[in-house]
């Protein structure tokens, strides 16, 4: 590619039919990937316009029509999705249950997988062998035993529980994750900082966080969409009060259809969130942090 | 600045290695002192106990007049420069140099007057803004420089912070470094396996071995008068060629047997090191420095100052010629010459050989070509004799004679 072009076009085996070849296989690929690309996207676009129509027109036909008759699309459903009090509530305890947890998480894993990856202490190895194996443990076994705890404490049923519960099976993963990355920090890099005057908590706040940063960036939206998307713990642990908004839309879900019109602004909604998330944070995921470094 | 002080230093790392071994330095205030020695001999090592990143196993290690054993690395007031530099990637220019003034709490107009300072020292006045991925390696070297100078520390500790640039480059730096050490007058203690750069910074170099320090001198000292063949094979490059010689007892002088050949030790050689009068008669390893041969057709070669050989090969180096030939003498084999060979990189000596191929440094005005047939005149007077076995230097007392002579080179 970057010979002159008179070399290129006199290179023996690059005849015009190759290049054609190469050419047709090239576009081939593009045109099937964005083909792929928009099936995978077309469940959520048939949610999205299934939300932009009337209940009676979603009961008449299916939303492809609305190809033909562009007239069919109203704000009608999310007006009086914001209308309804209990959702609204629920969208607020959604953001109650996902913010703290995602900061808490974020926040307590940072600086155990600095103390992991930098700090000598006895046991550091088997602490944290300790915290690897805690990832197999399914989250489905500790639903009942925590259920009764919470019982006996007197938070079943409150925002509170449901965090805590995300903390901890959040923890073991978050620390894994960011150990990992902390250890690949150079160490001459914390050496230089220790012989610069720095304290071990200076060193984490002005060296390992700003490192950190596209590693804490991905561990923050990945926390973050699970738990927004969590339904099992919520359902389990939150009581009406304190209920997100999975568990409101499920309780829309009917034995025999659905209140579609809710379910889709509903869900909708819920996916926008997680989606600014992930454009706010994606900006952190800089390749080559660590360049001009070391060596 | 200060002085630094290591008393018996050692290091025994948690898997058994013994790294450092029983080290005494002393070194003095605004001195740069040079640690060298082949990879692996314990120099990083070393130089990161006085850090203090590297726990010390025994022995007591002063800076100043504090013993900082037990002090952490934040508190002992001494900077690094590291060999990868270390810079801060997330930092510009400015607040990589800044970073430890920062953390000390000096004041912010305080810290912008060194900062500049040590920029322009350095020559990075118009680079303070950049990051360090935009800055070529040179710039990197001064950066990890400036962060050491505007902390004025006790000491700077380098660890080969030259290695990674090209070979140009290196050279400037290596002088930069001269002078500014020079005038800051900070005590240095820097760590190099390359003998050009630990002869031309060091005010003292300190020849390790296999974690245990050989000798500490002045370079041209060293280079004169090795305290063991090690020393000897590693300082000079190319490096001295050493032979298994003879004496024998002739006159007021002596004749050493090399091979079928031999060379007469003058009387005031023997006279100097009267040590040497305990070996006649017996087998001695010699050193002869390369620089101390010349082609015997361009200069006049007396008797007994003379090898024959053929040359194998010449390498014109445009100033100088190096020409390599054989003679049919044992090589020397001890412990030293085995580690001098695995630092050269060679395979392990071959013990029964009966010749030894020898480096002589010529003037390029010789008409040597290899395959043809060679003399070479031997400065006799400037011969390195050392025990076969301990591979301890031959020097006797100093006599006065030799100091005045010396004295000159010094
Ligand atoms: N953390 C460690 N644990 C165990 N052994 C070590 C450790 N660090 C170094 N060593 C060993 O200690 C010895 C000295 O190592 P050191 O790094 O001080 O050598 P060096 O003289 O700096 O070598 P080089 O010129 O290659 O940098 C080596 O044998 C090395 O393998
Ligand atoms: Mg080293």
């Amino acid at each position: 590619m970057t010979t002159p072009h008179g070399e290129y076009e006199g290179a023996p085996r690059r005849t015009a039919v190759s290049r054609v070849v190469g050419f047709l296989g090239s576009s081939i690929v593009q045109v099937l990937l964005v083909c792929i690309g928009l099936f995978w996207l077309m469940p959520t676009l048939g949610l999205f316009v299934t939300s932009l129509r009337s209940p009676q027109d979603n009961a008449a036909s299916g939303w492809w029509t609305t190809l033909q008759e562009p007239a069919q699309l109203t704000l009608e459903n999310y007006a009086s999705l914001l209308d309804n009090p209990s959702f609204v509530a629920s969208f607020f305890n959604t953001i109650l249950i996902t913010v703290p947890s995602t900061l808490i998480i974020v926040a307590i894993a940072s600086l155990a997988a600095y103390a992991f990856a930098w700090l000598e202490f006895p046991g550091r190895d088997w602490l944290f062998l300790l915290v690897v194996g805690l990832l197999v443990v399914p989250l489905q076994v500790a639903l009942i035993p925590i259920a009764q705890i919470y019982g006996g404490a007197g938070i079943y049923g409150s925002i509170l529980g449901v965090v805590l519960f995300h903390v901890g099976f959040g923890l073991p993963f978050a620390i894994f994750l960011l150990r990992n990355f902390f250890a690949a920090i150079p160490r001459d890099l914390l050496e230089a900082a220790r012989m610069d005057g720095g304290k071990e908590h200076t060193i984490f706040r002005r060296v390992i966080l700003p490192l950190g940063g596209p590693a804490i960036a991905s561990l923050t939206i990945f926390q973050f969409l699970w738990v927004w998307n969590d339904l099992l713990v919520a359902l389990v642990f939150a009581d009406a009060q304190a209920q997100p908004m999975t568990v409101a839309l499920q309780s829309e879900m009917r034995q025999f259809g659905a209140n579609l019109d809710v379910i889709s602004a509903g869900a909708f909604l819920s996916m926008v969130v997680p989606l600014v998330v992930f454009f706010a944070f994606q900006r952190y995921f800089v390749q080559g942090v660590m360049a001009g470094s070391v060596k | 600045m200060a002085k630094v002080r290591l008393a018996g230093i050692s290091k025994i790392y948690p898997d058994g290695t013994s790294a450092v071994s029983d080290l005494h330095l002393d070194i003095s205030e605004g001195e740069f002192l040079v640690l060298v020695g082949p990879s692996g001999c314990g120099k990083t090592t070393a130089l990161r106990m006085v850090a203090g990143l590297e726990e010390i196993s025994s022995g007591t290690l002063t800076i100043g007049e504090r013993v900082v054993n037990r002090v952490p690395a934040r508190d002992r007031d001494v900077a690094m420069v590291f060999q990868s530099y270390a810079l801060y990637p997330h930092l510009s220019v400015r607040d990589n140099i800044a970073f430890g003034l920062q953390l000390r709490k000096v004041a912010k107009s305080e810290i912008r007057r060194r900062v500049e300072g040590a920029a322009g020292t350095l020559g990075l006045t118009d680079h303070l803004d950049r990051r360090p991925r935009n800055l070529s390696g040179g710039q990197r070297q001064r950066v990890a420089m400036g962060r050491a100078i505007v902390r004025s520390p006790q000491a700077f500790l380098m660890d080969e912070p030259l290695s990674n640039l090209d070979a140009k480059l290196r050279v400037q730096m290596r002088a930069e470094i001269s002078r500014i050490q020079r005038d800051l007058g900070v005590t240095t203690i820097y760590v190099t396996h390359d003998q050009v750069e630990a002869m031309t910074l060091g005010d003292r170099v300190a020849v390790m071995k296999k974690g245990v320090l050989q000798q500490v001198a002045p370079p041209q000292e060293l280079y004169e008068r090795p305290t063991n063949i090690f020393v000897a094979g590693f300082i000079g490059s190319p490096s001295m060629n050493l032979l298994q010689g003879r004496l024998e007892s002739d006159g007021a002088g002596a004749r050493l047997a090399l091979g079928e050949q031999a060379l007469t030790v003058p009387a005031s050689l023997l006279a100097e090191r009267p040590a040497l009068r305990d070996y006649l008669g017996r087998d001695v390893a010699v050193g002869i420095r390369p620089e101390d041969m010349e082609d015997a057709d361009l200069v006049e070669a007396s008797e007994g100052t003379v090898l024959t050989s053929t040359t194998d090969l010449v390498e014109a180096l445009g100033s100088e010629l190096l020409l390599h030939f054989r003679l049919n003498v044992s090589p020397v084999v001890t412990e030293d010459t085995k580690e001098l060979a695995r630092d050269a990189g060679a395979d392990q000596i071959d013990t029964e050989s009966r010749y030894s191929d020898l480096i002589a440094r010529c003037s390029p005005r010789s008409g040597a070509t290899s395959g043809q047939p060679l003399r070479v005149r031997v400065d006799t007077g400037r011969l390195y004799f050392f025990d076969p076995l301990s591979g301890a230097g031959i020097w006797g007392e100093s006599a006065p004679a030799l100091q005045h002579k010396e004295g000159s080179h010094v």
